[in-house]
């Protein structure tokens, strides 16, 4: 029986799943012991049936991300976090260091979009599309919302540690990364 | 006519300058200089700092440093009045909250905050040592004890009318409380007078035997008393005095630890109260014996109505050729008093000695100990006020006759100040090895569901380990026993004890300034009901961390509230754990973390808005 797997990247960059595609011709490999669910790389949206193994890039920065999130552990068996955005927030999760104004949503909006000198915006007003998912208060990591099994640090993790994982989650077979694939100065 | 600001600020400057030339504009004598301007000007002026640190020859920003450490100082003028109100845990269950409402509504004023005319501050203070009396606050130098809501009134309005801390009608306090020079209405509470230390001691006695003695003599008796630093510790005594006097120095000093600031403690103000000839004598002992001149007394600033006392004692001594650097006595030893400012870290020895050299209290890298090299580098005996007393009383008696109480780590007896939920609180003089359940007859605790034994930083322990025994090897202590009935909430207890730590932590290293900062927040977790079994794997794991890695005695015992009460009230946990099925964090609540967006986008979700049907 073929492992399935589901993939998404939700406040991240895609970096992740980049990193993983590097594994290159081993890709072939990773076909022949695994099929892939809902993910970006065959564009499926929905999950077509239950899942082992989750892998969950970016942490949660609006509704959707939550909403996607709660999905994935509902419909994984293992849910892994790849990647420094979602173990700890990454790049997204700064904005959470404006806690001490009032109305911290409202500074961070208005600074990105309206008071900043570096922002051209001839209409002077906040993208506010009703298709647009509302934003959450701050940015929280994927632990803040859902239990996570597995943790996989760096931005991006390489390639091969995500191969070597991936390899251990498939097979059962727990094994120790070597230092230099988690040594990250 | 009014003064222009301009004279005003140079006047002010004059004044400052001439505290700093009293103190020799000595770089090390910063703290001192830091006490006086405050209590002048109530404040450290950000514009004087600049002055201070041009006349003692240092940097405006480690002047700023020691304001920002340091409770007592502030930036900002506070009031005429400080008024310090205890929040300790004694002191709540005891009803602090109703006080601290009472004197908001007469000052006009909430807490942190100056009125507006300058005449009264409200602040909180953790533990100043008077648990045995709680609800208990500090008013400028003077303490209140036994506050009920009446009592606050009364003082609120005497000093609204005018009076000064001095002039309010106050109980008299007991025994050399009643002395003028301290005039204070505590109480020592003494509940048990054992044979070291309370009960009567001949005066000088153990000094005169130790003067007959050589030096090395004095240090082998000690040692062989088997006197462990009574402050909470335990290190050896002989073993430190033994130390200093092997280390090759011109300068030696003695330091006596009187900053009892572990919460629910308060055996060393009994002490410095009815026992301070006892406890120099015991330094002066000390001084011989590693051949030391110098010596301190680092006294807390919430016990600054015993300054006076003191400096009364110490000046009698010299007056009686047992002090002084004159003095053809013993040594020619002198001791000067340096108070505190309100910083709990500075009772571990080694931030004890940064705060005497003028520096933030941090604590010090160790190795080398304080009895290598201490204050200014020279080797120091740093001890706690019941230690020296112990040592005076061993020269006088002899190592056999202290060895004869207490068990076989645990030479001797010891002061226990018991607080909390029993109808005799005070200071017990007990042998070690007593158990729990003993001593909580002795103070009438028949409700005793829960005992932390060794202040915040000690253990807690349950009913059905009361047999254990207070002694090295079972369950050390300092000195604080608080006890707590079954109508007391565990848990809002161990967050009191971390929200403590986090107040108290110096900040130098990250494990103590950031774990303690996690562990509370879990805790706090729990305590709404948001946490599954997994929570306590990672406080346990968060703890081990945090008391492993931190760099100084506060670290490495700050997570013990966690810890003890995880193994020994598993069922308090237990009940506020639920085992989460669906994989969702139940501390994570989608509907408020949407609520500033729908706010500020002027729309509900169409996700978890489910009767949302769009405008």
């Amino acid at each position: 029986m073929k492992k399935r797997i589901a993939t998404v990247s939700l406040a991240g960059c895609f970096g992740c799943h980049m990193s993983l595609l590097d594994i290159d011709e081993r890709l072939l490999d990773l076909l022949k012991l695994v099929e892939f669910d809902r993910s970006p790389f065959n564009d499926f949206k929905r999950f077509t049936g239950r899942c082992d193994i989750g892998l969950v890039e970016g942490g949660c920065c609006n509704e959707e991300n939550v909403h996607t999130l709660h999905e994935f552990r509902a419909n994984c068996d293992i849910l892994v976090a790849v990647g420094q955005c979602a173990v700890m927030g990454g790049l997204p999760v700064m904005r959470n260091a404006i806690m001490h104004a009032e109305d911290p949503l409202r500074e961070c909006l208005e600074t990105a979009y309206l008071d900043s000198e570096y922002v051209l915006n001839p209409t002077n007003s906040i993208p506010n599309d009703p298709a647009l998912p509302l934003l959450l208060d701050k940015v929280y990591t994927l632990a803040d919302v859902v239990k996570v099994d597995y943790q996989i640090p760096g931005c991006p993790p390489s390639s091969e540690t995500l191969w070597q994982t991936l390899n251990a989650l498939i097979t059962g077979h727990r094994q120790r990364l070597p230092y230099e694939l988690i040594k990250y100065d | 006519m009014p003064e222009s600001p301009l004279s005003k600020h140079a006047k002010a400057e004059q004044a400052v300058m001439a505290i700093c030339e009293r103190f020799g504009n000595d770089r090390t004598r910063l703290l001192d200089i830091l006490l006086e301007v405050q209590a002048r000007f109530r404040c450290v002026e950000p514009s004087l700092m600049e002055c201070i640190a041009r006349q003692i020859g240092t940097y405006r920003v480690e002047v700023e440093g020691m304001v920002s450490f340091y409770a007592f100082f502030s930036d900002s003028p506070r009031g005429q009045v400080v008024i310090r109100l205890c929040d300790d845990i004694i002191d709540r269950h005891a009803g602090t909250e109703e006080i601290a409402q009472v004197f908001s509504r007469i000052l006009g004023i909430g807490f942190g905050e100056t009125s507006p005319d300058g005449r009264f501050t409200l602040e909180y203070t953790p533990c100043i040592g008077m648990s045995d009396q709680a609800p208990a606050a500090l008013i400028n130098e003077r303490v209140v004890t036994c506050l009920t809501p009446a009592r606050a009134e009364e003082i609120a309005l005497g000093l609204k009318q005018g009076l000064g801390p001095g002039e309010l009608d106050l109980p008299e306090g007991d025994g050399n409380n009643l002395n003028p020079l301290i005039g204070s209405m505590v109480r020592n509470n003494i509940r048990l007078r054992g044979e070291v230390l309370l009960s009567d001691v001949p005066a000088d006695a153990g000094l005169h035997k130790a003067l007959r003695r050589p030096p090395d003599q004095v240090r082998e008796e000690v040692e062989r008393a088997g006197l462990l630093g009574l402050g909470g510790a335990g290190f050896p005594a002989g073993r430190k005095w033994r130390m200093a006097a092997d280390t090759p120095a011109e300068r030696r000093f003695v330091i006596c630890n009187a900053d009892e600031g572990e919460p629910g403690t308060f055996k060393d103000r009994v002490l410095l109260t009815e026992r301070a000839d006892l406890m120099i004598e015991g330094m002066t002992i000390a001084a011989y014996a590693v051949k030391a001149r110098e010596g301190i007394i680092y006294l807390r600033a919430e016990y600054a109505y015993l300054r006076r006392y003191l400096d009364t004692v110490l000046q009698r001594r010299r007056d009686q050729g047992l002090l002084g650097t004159d003095a053809d006595g013993p040594g020619g030893f002198d001791i000067r008093i340096q108070m505190g400012a309100g910083a709990y870290i500075c009772g571990e020895e080694s931030a004890l000695i940064s705060s005497c050299e003028g520096l933030r209290g941090e604590p010090k890298n160790r190795p080398p100990f304080p009895a290598e090299s201490g204050y200014l580098g020279y080797p120091t005996i740093v001890g706690n006020v019941e230690t020296f007393c112990c040592a005076a009383r061993i020269l006088d008696r002899g190592a056999a006759w202290f060895r004869s109480w207490g068990t076989k780590a645990s030479a001797g007896t010891k002061l226990l100040s018991v607080s909390g939920d029993c109808e005799r609180p005070g200071v017990y003089e007990l042998p070690f090895g007593i158990s729990v359940r003993e001593l909580l007859d002795l103070a009438v605790a028949p409700d005793a569901a829960a005992v932390q034994v060794g202040g915040a930083s000690g253990q807690m322990i349950n009913m059905s380990q009361f047999d254990r025994r207070i002694c090295q090897e079972d369950l050390p202590t300092g000195g604080s026993v608080m006890v707590f009935s079954a109508k007391r909430n565990i848990l809002e207890i161990v967050e009191y004890f971390l929200d403590f730590f986090i107040e108290e932590s110096c900040g130098y290293c990250t494990p103590c300034r950031v774990g303690n900062v996690f562990l509370k927040r879990r805790i706090g977790k729990i305590r709404q009901g948001l946490c599954q079994p997994e929570d306590l794997d990672y406080l346990r794991e968060l703890g081990k961390t945090v008391a492993e890695t931190s760099r100084c005695g506060l670290g490495h015992t700050s997570p013990n509230p966690v810890l003890s009460t995880i193994a020994n009230f598993p069922l308090v946990y237990a009940a506020l754990l639920k085992i989460n099925r669906d994989g969702r964090e139940a501390s994570f609540n989608i509907q408020s973390a949407l609520e500033e967006s729908r706010y500020l986008a002027k729309r509900r979700s169409m996700i978890y808005d489910p009767t949302y049907e769009g405008d």
